[in-house]
């Protein structure tokens, strides 16, 4: 039974969905985000939720651009815990495509934010869980990340680049016992999202998608669709021949 | 595929036209890209009416709003944000041997939500409303001041926000006190009576006995029915019951389902089902029986349906329902559910709060355009005559004539209401 978690992006809806439902069973959990005060809005309520055992639930305040940091960031959060037997990482933007069309340097920031800093994290988590022989590593990717539309294929390429870094570490770390996860949610109603609407039937609630990431984190599922009709929406989506694909505005 | 946002009753209503989710209590209130768009709070949309929504304007959603701040199970007092449902809070303090002071027919409204309509429960002569167990709360104002709020602190702007319909700024977060239990379960009589005359003495008999009381009407059928009070159940009482499934109601049919007919039948059959006159029944199934049909509210088709909730004076109650009931039945209107209860004798905390003494009546019909309107209006006049009050927070169509009758502290009221707020309620008792 894995009970010691870290959670980086920890104040997104979907990794606090995430946190209360380990919260449940008792886990300890080490909350990693950018903004202190949301931060401790959220080590707050999982404190209330977790009653007597409030006292296994840690908070560091940081910046995940800054990947700097990731070393020490990483060793404070193994020594907190001693150890620990999964890691979300959770955290991302969704830039404007126009916006991003427009402005290089906006569109090299959100690709620094959703793809490099997350391989940077991934990289320091690999050389602990490889000595460790033993840990699970959940990364929320996208299932924009499949491929390339004109609406979004910034956010889509971050993605893209996550999802295939992940397939080179999965394959790498199994030898070791490591389970690496990639977790592809469609539509999710989180304040990211905030700005599309309305919300129609593809839409997913973080509490649904965070269910899906506790169930595949103990089962050592490879690659998580979630909801899982994106499974097959995606097979579609992927296989449409270029030449017709080039023409749709998706 | 994608609606905009509705209230419980399905009635078509114009969008809003905005609709912005609220993630963070410290940040202020988005402002209105004209003047004349006013804000209005959004929670888990179970009223019936335009209390909660603001056609043509902003509707702000609280449900991202949802985080606990502090519970000291040794007292019982709870803070969290406002967007935080009943369901939320009960999953988290009944294994703790607490439940909530007052809750009404669903666990699925936010914390903001119940304050801001004052909410109450089949426990009113017991424990009052939803408002008189708020602690504290802080409201945020448009023009950026936040106040803490209690019965000391700013009380007339307690008294303004409890039962408030949302109209006096936002609640960023709440405090109440909870009570203790045993067990959430609850020992329950059940009795049959013929006649609404029969219902009084029943009535008479339990209520002093029993916390919690409530009758359900055949008003197709001259007003008998069926009487249930209950009490939380001692440590020691034992039952097995399976746990009650999870249904949700599948699809919205083409036309609604709910016609004198099949009220005839299912009212029969209701009235007749096999009923144990004691019981430990399941706290879920006591308190939310409608809670374990998900989006019940689709079996009245596409036009959805409207709740007719008043509250009777004790001088004029035995009457006044005697002939609501008669007006009904003849009508052919009929109701699923019909619901009475007795208020106990006690001032409300809300300036605008529902519960006062005397007798409440709830009556849920499907919408059938002018006759529906009409009959309602009928209903309107004998209420008036009782000198009656409409819930604000299951209304769909009063006139505001109506309103001011009913609340005579809505002048007062409305001299707390933020500028930049409003609801599609307001804007139509104003007339």
């Amino acid at each position: 039974m894995k009970h010691k978690f870290l959670l980086l992006g920890a104040t997104s809806a979907i990794a606090h969905a995430t946190a209360r439902l380990w919260v449940q069973r008792g886990a300890a959990l080490v909350l990693v985000g950018r903004d202190a005060v949301k931060l401790q809005q959220a080590l707050q309520d999982l404190q209330v939720r977790a009653g007597p055992q409030a006292h296994l639930l840690h908070a560091i305040q940081a910046d995940l651009e800054d990947v700097s940091r990731h070393a020490a960031l990483i060793d404070e959060a193994w020594q907190r815990l001693g150890g620990l037997d999964g890691v979300l990482i959770a955290h991302g933007t969704l830039p404007d495509q126009t916006a991003c069309d427009a402005d290089v340097s906006l569109a090299l920031a959100h690709l620094h934010t959703n793809g490099v800093s997350v391989v940077s994290l991934c990289a320091h988590i690999a050389q602990r869980m490889k000595t460790a022989q033993a840990g699970t590593l959940a990364v929320i990717s996208s299932v924009a990340g499949d491929r390339g539309r004109q609406s979004n294929y910034l956010y889509g390429a971050a993605k893209g680049l996550v999802s295939l870094y992940l397939q080179g570490l999965r394959n790498r770390l199994y030898p070791h016992g490591v389970h690496v996860l990639t977790i592809k949610p469609g539509f999710v109603d989180t304040p990211m999202t905030a700005g599309i609407g309305p919300k129609g039937a593809l839409w997913a609630t973080p509490e649904r998608v965070a269910a899906d990431i506790v169930r595949a984190m103990d089962r050592n599922t490879d690659v998580l669709y979630t909801p899982g009709f994106w499974r097959f929406i995606m097979m579609v989506v992927r296989h449409i021949p270029e030449r017709v694909f080039k023409r749709l505005r998706l | 595929m994608t609606q905009p946002t509705q209230a419980w009753g399905r009635m078509p209503t114009p969008p809003a036209k905005y609709e912005r989710p609220l993630t963070d209590r410290h940040t202020n209130l988005p402002r209105p890209s004209d003047a004349q768009n006013t804000l209005l709070a959004h929670g888990w949309g179970r009223s019936y009416g335009d209390v909660a929504l603001n056609p043509g304007h902003t509707l702000l959603h609280t449900r991202h709003l949802d985080r606990f701040m502090a519970f000291d199970p040794a007292t019982g007092v709870l803070r969290a944000e406002a967007g935080v449902s009943l369901d939320a809070i009960l999953r988290l303090v009944i294994p703790q041997g607490w439940f909530l002071p007052v809750t009404p027919g669903t666990r699925f409204v936010t914390l903001g939500g119940a304050v801001a309509n004052d909410v109450h429960g089949k426990n009113h002569h017991v424990m009052g409303s939803f408002g008189d167990h708020v602690r504290a709360l802080e409201l945020l104002r448009s023009d950026g001041s936040r106040q803490q709020c209690s019965a000391t602190q700013h009380p007339d702007w307690f008294r303004a926000t409890v039962g408030g319909l949302g109209l006096t700024g936002l609640i960023t977060w709440v405090e109440i006190g909870l009570r203790r239990i045993a067990q959430p379960d609850v020992q329950a009589i059940n009795r049959r009576f013929a006649s609404i005359d029969d219902y009084w003495a029943l009535d008479a008999h339990w209520m002093p006995r029993c916390e919690y009381a409530v009758a359900w009407v055949d008003c197709l059928r001259g007003g008998r029915g069926i009487y249930t009070a209950g009490l939380h159940a001692g440590a020691q009482a034992q039952w097995r019951h399976p746990p009650a499934p999870q249904r949700q109601w599948p699809m919205t049919p083409p036309l609604s389902l709910v016609n004198r007919a099949s009220v005839w039948g299912f009212n029969w059959l209701y009235y007749h089902r096999p009923l144990p006159p004691q019981t430990l029944m399941p706290w879920p199934a006591f308190f939310y029986p409608l809670d374990g049909i998900g989006q019940w509210n689709r079996m009245y088709g596409p036009r959805g349906f409207i709740q007719y909730q008043c509250v009777l004076p004790p001088a004029t109650m035995r009457d006044a329902s005697r002939e609501l009931l008669r007006l009904i039945g003849s009508r052919g209107q009929g109701s699923f559910l019909a619901v009475f209860k007795t208020f106990g004798n006690r001032t409300a905390p809300g300036m605008l709060s529902f519960p006062r003494p005397g007798s409440t009546l709830a009556l849920d019909f499907p919408f059938q355009g002018e006759a529906t309107l009409r009959l309602c209006h009928e209903l309107d006049a004998v209420v008036r005559e009782a000198q009656g009050a409409l819930y604000p927070a299951k209304d769909a169509r009063m006139p505001g004539s109506m309103f001011r009758a009913g609340y005579p502290d809505w002048e007062a009221f409305s001299t707390y209401v933020d500028p930049a707020f409003s609801s599609g309620f307001w804007r139509r008792v104003q007339t």
